[in-house]
């Protein structure tokens, strides 16, 4: 049972500003369905160029529909450059806070915000804008989100980033990026948070490689396809080349965009050595179990 | 506030008479049942007639009964156990959907050199017997499938499966824990080799378990110490716990036919009534052969966390797959597996009903949904598109 301050409970079963304004002269769009949350947020203008009035939809958990209600008393009465001022902090502060796990419903506020101010000053797309690269694409967060919750949060774990924004809360393979990120920012105080990566030595034996490969599937590859219910086997190591076969499925990942023999090869490059190179083996495919969608 | 539990797969009320029981033995009884005196003494003759009140229920023999502290430790034992005694065969069989006391651990095998193979279900929750089939080779140890899914409801056949793991001399543990007390069992007649229950899934206390251990099963014991648990399972005994279990084991067979008559209409009432007045919302999992109690409802376009905390307020219990409620950022693992579409998903509630309800309580609920499902709708932004 998550402990809500009286703040969110009553912003909660009492939500203030629901709804769609007709003629508003911002729309914000944040989240989605298969996110588990998303916001709709819509603001009108007086002559004075304040927000005279802020309607929201949303769905999600009661922190998302509280912090959606608060945000919109929050902005009203504000000029635009006031509102583009509230941060992530400041609405998690006036709830009287947030359970950690739920940050990211407020981050969530004020992507929305931004996105229906864009929306009124260049009048294209509703949704937030995708600023940079995506880092983790379960979630669909960039280095740019990531970077700036990192900031305005002062956050050091991998962990602390999962809760705010989400990323690296899905399949998990992006964790690694994650840290270097905070490490980028952090320095110091970052390096000491997370368990550092298996070893990798220079020279190896034939039998360490293959150990060392076997290691890194276990602990580096298979939780992340693990998460999407699927698996990995090593099924034999010749010279630089790792031949490989996927067990069960990863029907419903958005990884599966790029294949995850790219993947796969990547994490042995950087935990083993440079030169190996990945192949699936085909001979071993499972019989057909199809998984219907 | 009066509480209307319908959460009743994740525990239960201990029933009175199991309360009772057990009283004695915290205040008057507090011997120790492995002492040489009369008073110590007379508590052994009491934990042998729970073993048999436990026997009694499974349809089994009171000496393939081990008293554990709960049912996550019967089945880490009977996992962990049954491979200690096969350790040249290497693989593990199990499906996605099992509770995290099963799953967990043969993720953890993996890291040991196991390979594990997790059966994968269709949408209704259902297993492929015949990928199954394909899967049992020479080096399998173990297959391990839980009798009935704590989330859904949907029971497995679990006798087929184990004909044809066991009649390959493979070792085969299930996870009952849902199925004690609302399903007959008659063990003697199956070939199950190993089973898990938990005492507080049927009305006795938290606290207690018991794993099943078939005559003929090779386990290696799983707590060294004294000879309790014929040396198997160590330690001085939950002497109340078990004094409990023993009760509820013996109301729960007397019960049996409340539980799939009574408690099976209420349940269905509730699902179907639900299903009438909460539009765009669905059942998840095979309803042809699921635990009399169960019933997992989504629905479409909100989240199952607002929806608890509105029923909470109605004083009324239940739980959900959502993401948001177990504070990961994704939903039910079951769910998933089953391919339910994540929209689906976040929006799902599981009640589960016990011979406590009343046709009142389900009545109640029925009248209360719609209001809650209409309101969150109001609030989402998604309703609106899916009408345009």
């Amino acid at each position: 049972m998550w402990e809500y301050t009286d703040k969110v409970r009553d912003h909660f079963f009492n939500p203030r500003n629901v709804g769609e304004i007709e003629d508003a002269d911002g729309i914000g769009e944040v989240g989605s369905l298969a996110c588990g949350d998303a916001l709709r947020l819509t603001f009108k203008l007086d002559k004075n160029g304040r927000i005279v009035d802020a309607k929201f939809k949303t769905f999600g958990c009661a922190s998302a529909i509280a912090t959606s209600s608060v945000l919109t008393e929050m902005i009203k009465g504000k000029t635009l450059e006031e509102a583009m001022k509230v941060t992530n902090k400041d609405i998690a502060d006036y709830l009287g806070g947030l359970p950690e796990q739920k940050m990211h419903c407020s981050v969530m506020g004020r992507e929305a915000l931004e996105a229906a101010i864009e929306n009124y000053r260049g009048g294209g797309s509703k949704k937030h804008e995708i600023q940079g690269n995506i880092v983790c694409t379960c979630f669909g967060v960039t280095d740019t989100e990531i970077e700036r919750v990192i900031r305005e949060n002062n956050l050091v774990t991998v962990e602390q980033v999962t809760n705010y924004c989400k990323a690296g809360g899905g399949c998990g393979g992006c964790k690694g990026e994650i840290q270097k990120i905070i490490e980028r920012i952090q320095g110091e105080k970052a390096r000491e948070q997370e368990l550092p990566p298996p070893r990798k030595d220079k020279r190896l034996t034939n039998i360490q490689k293959i150990q060392l490969i076997q290691q890194t599937i276990n602990e580096q590859i298979r939780p992340a396809l693990r998460a999407h219910g699927g698996n990995i086997e090593l099924i034999d190591v010749a010279g630089d080349k790792v031949v490989i076969a996927f067990r069960g499925m990863c029907a419903q990942c958005k990884v599966s965009e790029f294949t995850m023999k790219d993947v796969v090869e990547a994490k042995l490059r950087e935990f083993v050595s440079e030169g190996l190179y990945v192949e699936e083996d085909t001979e071993s495919l499972e019989p057909g179990h199809e998984h219907e969608e | 506030m009066k509480v209307i539990y319908f959460d009743n797969n994740a525990t239960t009320r201990v029933a009175d008479e199991v309360y009772e029981a057990m009283r004695p033995y915290f205040t008057t009884l507090y011997g120790n049942p492995s002492s040489m005196h009369t008073f110590g003494g007379q508590v052994g003759i009491k934990i042998r007639e729970a073993r048999e009140r436990v026997a009694g229920l499974l349809g089994c023999d009171p000496s393939e009964i081990i008293f554990t502290s709960c049912g996550t430790e019967s089945d880490s034992a009977a996992i962990h156990g049954a491979l200690a005694v096969t350790p040249q065969k290497r693989k593990v069989i199990t499906t996605r959907v099992e509770h995290p006391a099963v799953l967990s651990v043969c993720r953890d095998l993996e890291t040991h050199g196991y390979t594990v193979i997790e059966l994968s279900v269709d949408k209704l929750g259902l297993l492929d017997l015949n990928e199954l089939e394909h899967q049992l080779d020479n080096d399998t140890a173990l297959v391990t499938i839980m009798y009935a899914n704590n989330e859904t409801g949907v029971i497995f056949p679990i006798g087929q499966i184990a004909e044809m793991v066991t009649s390959r001399g493979i070792a085969f543990h299930t996870d009952a824990v849902q199925v004690v007390g609302k399903i007959p069992l008659n063990l003697a007649k199956s070939p199950i080799n190993l089973l898990s229950l938990s005492g507080h899934k049927l009305h006795a206390p938290k606290g207690v378990g018991v794993l099943y251990v078939k005559k003929g099963t090779r386990i290696a014991p799983f707590l060294l110490g004294g000879h309790q648990e014929g040396g198997r399972r160590a330690g001085t005994e939950n002497v109340p716990g078990i004094i409990g279990l023993g009760a509820a084991c013996e109301l729960a067979a007397q019960h049996m036919d409340d539980e799939n008559t009574r408690v099976k209409r209420l349940r269905d009432k509730l699902e179907r009534e639900i299903l009438k007045t909460c539009p765009d919302s669905r059942v998840n999992g095979d309803t042809r052969d699921r635990l009399p109690n169960t019933t997992n409802i989504s629905f479409e376009y909100v989240e199952g966390e607002a929806i608890l905390l509105l029923l909470d307020r109605h004083g009324i219990c239940a739980s959900s797959g959502s993401a948001c409620t177990s504070g990961s950022l994704e939903p039910s693992h079951v769910l998933r597996a089953m391919g339910v579409p994540f929209t689906a998903a976040h929006g799902s509630i599981r009640f589960s009903l016990s011979r406590y309800n009343t046709e009142d309580e389900v009545d109640f609920a029925i009248q209360k949904m719609p209001e809650i499902i209409n309101r969150l709708r109001e609030l989402s932004p998604f309703v609106q598109t899916a009408e345009r």
